[in-house]
């Protein structure tokens, strides 16, 4: 006898919007002329965005914590949390990709073709970006929840295979953009092939998927140590990748540069978020017991991207490359709380400080690849950082706040970053990683410079007689830099309801 | 009587939004900074009426004070929580008690007058908007100053006005010496500020709090020494804010500033701040007698420093400024000398010396505003049938600053001399010698000015300045007249200041004008009077100094203050720059730039492993993980 | 671990035939060559030439081959739900119309955009 599973549709309701409006997201590609699509994929994008949003406040608001659909997803204050961040991330994302210039008109025409030129005469726009876009979306709120190793797996493939086409559509400098797409496609699915051997060990030693059965196998199971470790190793390798933690980052610079800037921003800040929330869930929640044996490796790990992240971004030239390199760094900062597993108190500090940082990183991220898509040259934007100096003089007010964007990614006071910074940092050292945080505080210091070294060119270089052209920005990306340089400020200011939301978020730590 | 408690008061009405003084001018001054030149036409009008605001709230928590029993007129009203951050919680809230009201009718009073005085002062500056903006800026520091209930509070304010009175001695900063004028009122500062910040974390970690009550509740807790250590750093904060020796140097410099700002800040009511800062820690101070007798030697010292400086002077903006350094010495010395007299004598000479030395300084511009902006006063002369009501104020004025009965400085500076005479003779020396060399420095000033021949530059025009200008000083006049006698006789303003630092012992027996030391102090005084008038009343003034004896010279260049910074700031300042500049060179920076180029190679290095192509770094992917699982799996068999 | 020791006994084997049979072919077969046996093999048709510095690659099978396969998997999942349709009940049904549904918009965005046509 088979019972009928039972579906929370109200808990979930937050996936469900999105979901159906990248479902009516493609019928309007179907049906809407070409002319009026774009009409209706912005609203319909950002209000479902809005609307998920607004579903995910009402939830925590009501103080859900629960595990819904046949124990598949828990949706509890970690989870709200980052879908709130998720969510706020998507919505400025979404409007920086509401610029013309900066997707394909016709994805399918080879680079400099005739039909290519034919397309852009025509004004054709691959609108399909936007439900594209949501599912991938979708997917990073999936990703976070999973209480299922199944469910994990295809949330990462939701996520993931949208973002793998996103990064092919680049307007400008298509044969990297497409270069970066299939980089990232062969090497996601490889990462995603280690995935899946991991899970199907970890099934192999507890026989079940469910992280809440996993984790009370790990002390009734014995003799069966080997598909553990291996399980464990696998999965973990699998989602290392996502978040871009060295030796696995080798993707990061590549795809960030080539894919088109809003998808940049959107991968460098939702799946960042994503990632490292179910990287959280199933370490902590299937594997916490077990953390005396990864936490070392983690420890290993931790410092390779920290280390890895900053040294190689000291010697890069373009700006989204310094970026990506940029991420790997924080990767490693985030790791450093992350390893710092005690008590249930202990637990609770490093969890709040984690999602206190993704969100102020990701804003801040956002923000910075917002005024990245600003600076144009004739052939797109100016990628190389010669073509920065003296922006300043140009547009001080523009390297005004890029400059702050940098200083908190590099964590000085009176910005998020260095709040978020403190957060993980303390949290590290009352888990006992002090070393790391050593470490950490010195590639900050290290990553000071390059940052410092942009502020620099922008400020006290002569710019260059034919520099790049200040876009006058269209309203949404306007919006996206004032919101994010407010949020920067505000969150590095007024930290308080910030980590006051994080901590209620962080006091139950997981329902499984 | 010992002073009385601090009560938390919750109720409303006036005091309830005393809060109002601080906040008026403050938005004031956001309105017009932030409104920029949009707010050009009425910016002024707005700087004039929210200053007059505060002015009626400080009247009206005034009234209401006098409403209540003596004992119940120390009142603490809870703002907001400023700094909750572990054990150290500043909670903000203004302490109202007949000390801190005093100093907020003479900030919101004065600087009322100062302001409408400006509108004509100012009226051909372009800037004129900007003016005021940091005119209101001023108040609300300076409000911010005396009304806190804490030490950060009262930081606060105190850097407020550092930074007010940077910018408005700079306000004219396309003159280079104004530019540099500011920047040395802001660094001789910071030398005191730095004191001052590290007596206040002192009194954190001896005390665990930095709000006045619980402070003063607990001295007797804590040891002499720490103390007389804490006494001498709020000292150090006073004497730079109050230009004391040894910081004194830049209150001459500070007259660069436009004149309204110089009798506001660098003569009524900024520089008094030491005084204020020096009474409101009284409890310290009775607890640390060493402290208390070097604030009277600074006092004395600096009082005859300013003087003798006032007499060589023939700027009459620098004259003016070194009687400021005088007789903030005069306070200095009283406030030093303690116990309820000396507190009182301190205060009262505090609040007529605000209303007679404003009235002097807006007379000096008044004469400035007349004369081209000329500042010689070898260059004046004859002026006082051009511009008789000037010359009337300015009279009324100079009659209250020499101490002749029953003009203001009469009552307040003989107090003082009394209170020094009981304590030591050396001090009382001292004050009465001060007295008799004001008498000659302003004789001279006012002989130069009003007196005499007409040594005008050519196509000078003096006239009488406009009302809006003459309206300020009558009222100051008027002060300088009556506020001695108001506040001195029949110990009012000692009665009224009793809850905040008590009654006087047994043995005071009131104001005693008649003694030996008040007769010698007025016979002196005339003979300063009598040399003056030989010197420039009866002769005629050359245009050109003359070369004058070594003192002359000496008192010309501020008695050599300048020199004396050099060598005790600057000199030993540059040497530890240098040697930290070598250290920086060749141990730091050696390291660094070996750490630098370490990275950035290793940083080129690894660069190349970055080779662009998918298949390496699958490879890497793969090495990776063969890494974390045989790593996992040794760590696990561990 | 002697659990598998027979599977590896069998990869071993495996490997060891897939081995012997490439590696003895080119000494026993005859060896005949012509230009059919040379070409690439693309589904039995004829070899797409591709001009120089790359160029279009018609996606004709693999549209159509994706298809195939969206439409095989919805089978799949068909196929137990009707088995078991009895005690599913009425939740089933929803379900699995929204799932159909699903499938079908994504069956419409190929049609509308003309992924059905050949030419």
């Amino acid at each position: 006898m088979i019972s009928a599973p039972t579906i929370e549709y109200l808990e979930i309701a937050p996936l469900l919007l999105v979901f159906g409006a990248a479902i009516i997201g493609v019928l309007v590609e179907a049906f809407a002329p070409r002319h009026l699509r774009s009409a209706f994929h912005i609203p319909l994008t950002l209000l479902a965005i809005a609307g998920a949003f607004v579903l995910t406040v009402l939830l925590a608001v009501d103080k859900t914590r629960t595990v819904a659909v046949m124990g598949a997803l828990a949706i509890d204050g970690t989870t709200l949390f980052l879908w709130g961040t998720i969510l706020v991330l998507a919505f400025i994302s979404v409007l920086l990709m509401n610029d013309e210039g900066q997707f394909v008109a016709q994805a399918a025409a080879v680079p400099g073709s005739a039909e290519e030129q034919e397309a852009v005469l025509e004004g054709q726009a691959q609108t399909e970006v936007y439900p594209l876009a949501l599912f991938a979306i979708g997917g990073m709120l999936i990703f976070p929840a999973s209480n299922d190793l199944l469910m994990l797996f295809v949330a990462l493939e939701v996520m993931s295979l949208p973002l793998y086409l996103l990064c092919g559509l680049a307007r400008r400098r298509r044969l990297l953009s497409q270069e970066a797409a299939v980089k990232y496609f062969l090497l996601g699915a490889f990462s995603s092939g280690f995935l899946l051997y991991g899970i199907a060990m970890l099934y192999g030693y507890a026989g079940s998927l469910d992280l809440a059965k996993i984790s009370a196998a790990l002390g009734t199971v014995s003799g069966m140590d080997p598909l553990l470790v291996l399980g464990t190793a696998l999965l973990g390798v699998g989602m290392l990748f996502k978040i871009g933690a060295a030796p696995f980052q080798a993707w990061k610079p590549d795809v960030y540069q080539g894919a088109p800037t809003p998808v940049t921003a959107l991968m460098a800040s939702g799946t960042l978020v994503a990632a490292f929330g179910a990287l959280l869930r199933v370490f902590w929640v299937a594997l916490g017991n077990l953390d005396w044996d990864w936490s070392p490796i983690l420890w290993g790990v931790a410092i390779l991207t920290m280390v890895i992240g900053v040294i190689l971004a000291i010697t890069q030239t373009d700006i989204k490359r310094m970026l990506a390199y940029s991420s790997i760094a924080h990767a490693g900062f985030l790791l450093t709380a992350f390893v710092a597993t005690g008590g249930p108190e202990q637990n609770r500090v490093a969890l709040s400080s984690i999602l206190f940082y993704l969100a102020a990183y990701g804003v801040t991220t956002v923000g910075a690849f917002a005024v990245v898509t600003m600076v144009r040259d004739t052939g797109g934007e100016a990628g190389h950082l010669s073509r920065w100096a003296g922006l300043g003089k140009r547009s001080p007010i523009l390297a005004g706040v890029f400059a702050f964007f940098l200083l908190a990614f590099a964590g000085i006071p009176l910005t998020s970053g260095f709040l978020g910074k403190y957060a993980v940092f303390q949290a590290a050292v009352a888990g006992g990683a002090t070393p790391l945080v050593i470490v950490g505080v010195v590639t900050s210091a290290i990553a000071a410079f390059f940052y410092a070294r942009v502020i620099v060119l922008m400020f006290f270089s002569e710019p260059a007689a034919d520099g790049p052209v200040i876009a006058a920005p269209t309203v949404g990306t306007a919006l996206v830099v004032a919101l994010a340089a407010t949020v920067t400020v505000v969150l590095g200011v007024l930290p308080q309801p910030m980590l006051d939301l994080a901590g209620a978020a962080a006091r139950s730590l997981f329902v499984y | 009587m010992s002073p009385a408690e601090i009560t938390q008061y919750s109720g409303g009405g006036v005091i309830g939004v005393s809060w109002l003084m601080i906040a008026l001018p403050l938005a004031g001054a956001a309105i017009l900074l932030l409104g920029g030149r949009r707010t050009d036409r009425w910016g002024h009008l707005l700087g004039v009426a929210m200053s007059l605001a505060s002015f009626v709230v400080a009247v009206l928590t005034f009234v209401a004070l006098l409403g209540r029993d003596p004992a119940q007129r120390r009142l603490d009203i809870a703002l907001f929580d400023f700094i909750p951050a572990g054990s150290l919680d500043v909670k903000m809230g203004l302490l109202i008690d007949p000390l801190s009201i005093s100093f907020a009718l003479l900030i919101t009073g004065v600087g009322t007058l100062i302001h409408i005085y400006s509108i004509g002062y100012m009226s051909h500056d372009s800037d004129r908007r900007r003016f005021f903006s940091y005119l209101n800026l001023f108040v609300a520091a300076m409000l911010l100053l005396v009304l806190a209930d804490n030490y950060v509070g009262l930081y606060i304010g105190w850097e407020g006005v550092g930074l007010a009175s940077y910018l408005l001695i700079g306000f004219w900063q396309f003159k280079p010496s104004a530019a540099v004028a500011a920047k040395k009122a802001f660094i001789i500062n910071r030398v005191g500020d730095v004191g001052l910040a590290i007596g206040i974390f002192t009194l954190f970690a001896t005390f665990g709090t930095v709000g006045f009550k619980p402070i003063f509740e607990n001295v007797g807790g804590a040891s002499a020494g720490v103390m007389t250590a804490v006494g001498l750093l709020l000292l150090l904060g006073a004497v730079g804010k109050s230009a004391q020796l040894p910081l004194q140097a830049w209150l001459l410099d500070a007259m660069e500033g436009p004149t309204p700002v110089s009798a506001l800040i660098h003569a009524a009511t900024m520089v008094t701040a030491g005084v204020y800062l020096i009474t409101r820690s009284s409890p310290i101070f009775e607890a640390a007698p060493t402290a208390q007798l070097v604030v009277t030697i600074v006092g004395a010292a600096t009082l005859l420093f300013g003087a003798i400086i006032g007499c060589a002077k023939d700027d009459i903006k620098k004259g003016l400024a070194g009687s400021t350094m005088s007789q903030i010495g005069y306070m200095f010395l009283a406030a030093g000398l303690g116990g309820a007299v000396g507190y009182v004598a301190a205060i009262a000479h505090l609040l007529t010396h605000g209303f007679f030395k404003a009235g002097l300084f807006l007379g000096a511009g008044s004469v400035m505003h007349a004369m081209n902006d000329e500042v010689d006063m070898r260059r004046y002369g004859g002026l006082r049938k051009i511009m008789p009501i000037t010359f009337g104020t300015f009279m009324l004025g100079y009659l209250a600053i020499i101490g002749i009965p029953p003009f203001a400085g009469w009552f307040t500076k003989d107090s003082i001399i009394e209170a020094a005479v009981q304590k030591h003779w050396i001090l009382g020396a001292a004050a009465i010698l001060g007295a008799a060399l004001t008498a000659f420095y302003m004789s001279r000033m006012v002989f130069m000015t009003f007196f005499g021949e007409k040594r005008w530059e050519p196509d000078t025009h003096p006239h009488e300045s406009p009302a809006n200008m003459t309206g300020p000083m009558i009222l100051l006049a008027i002060g300088s007249v009556f506020g001695g006698a108001f506040l001195v006789l029949g110990d009012r303003f000692m009665t009224f200041l009793a809850p905040v630092i008590g009654a006087p012992g047994p043995e005071y027996h009131g104001f005693q004008p008649l003694a030996p030391p008040g007769i010698i102090t007025f016979v002196l005084v005339l003979a300063g009077i009598g040399i003056a008038w030989t010197m420039y009343g009866k002769r005629p003034v050359p245009v050109v100094a003359p070369r004058g004896s070594f003192a002359t010279v000496a008192a010309r260049r501020d008695l050599f203050g300048d020199a004396l910074n050099e060598a005790l700031f600057m000199r030993p300042g540059q040497w530890l720059t240098r040697v930290s500049v070598w250290f920086d060179n060749r141990g730091v920076d050696g390291l660094v730039n070996g750490l630098a180029a370490t990275i950035g190679g290793t940083s080129g290095r690894l660069r190349r492993v970055q080779t662009g192509f998918a298949r390496s770094y699958a490879m890497f992917v793969f090495v990776g993980a063969v890494l974390v699982t045989g790593a996992l799996l040794l760590v696990g068999t561990l | 671990m002697e659990l598998y020791v027979p599977i590896l006994i069998l990869a071993v084997l495996a490997a060891g035939f897939a081995i012997f049979s490439v590696g003895i072919a080119p000494f026993t077969g005859p060896a005949r060559w012509n230009r059919a046996k040379l070409d690439a093999y693309e589904c039995g048709i004829e070899p797409t030439p591709q001009p120089v510095g790359g160029g279009r690659f018609p996606l004709k099978y693999m549209i159509t081959a994706m298809l195939f396969i969206v439409f095989d998997i919805e089978i799949i999942f068909l196929y137990p739900w009707a088995v078991a349709f009895d005690q599913l009940g009425l939740f089933g049904l929803v379900e699995m119309v929204l799932f159909i549904v699903t499938v079908l918009v994504a069956y419409a965005y190929v049609w509308r955009r003309r992924g059905l046509d050949w030419d």
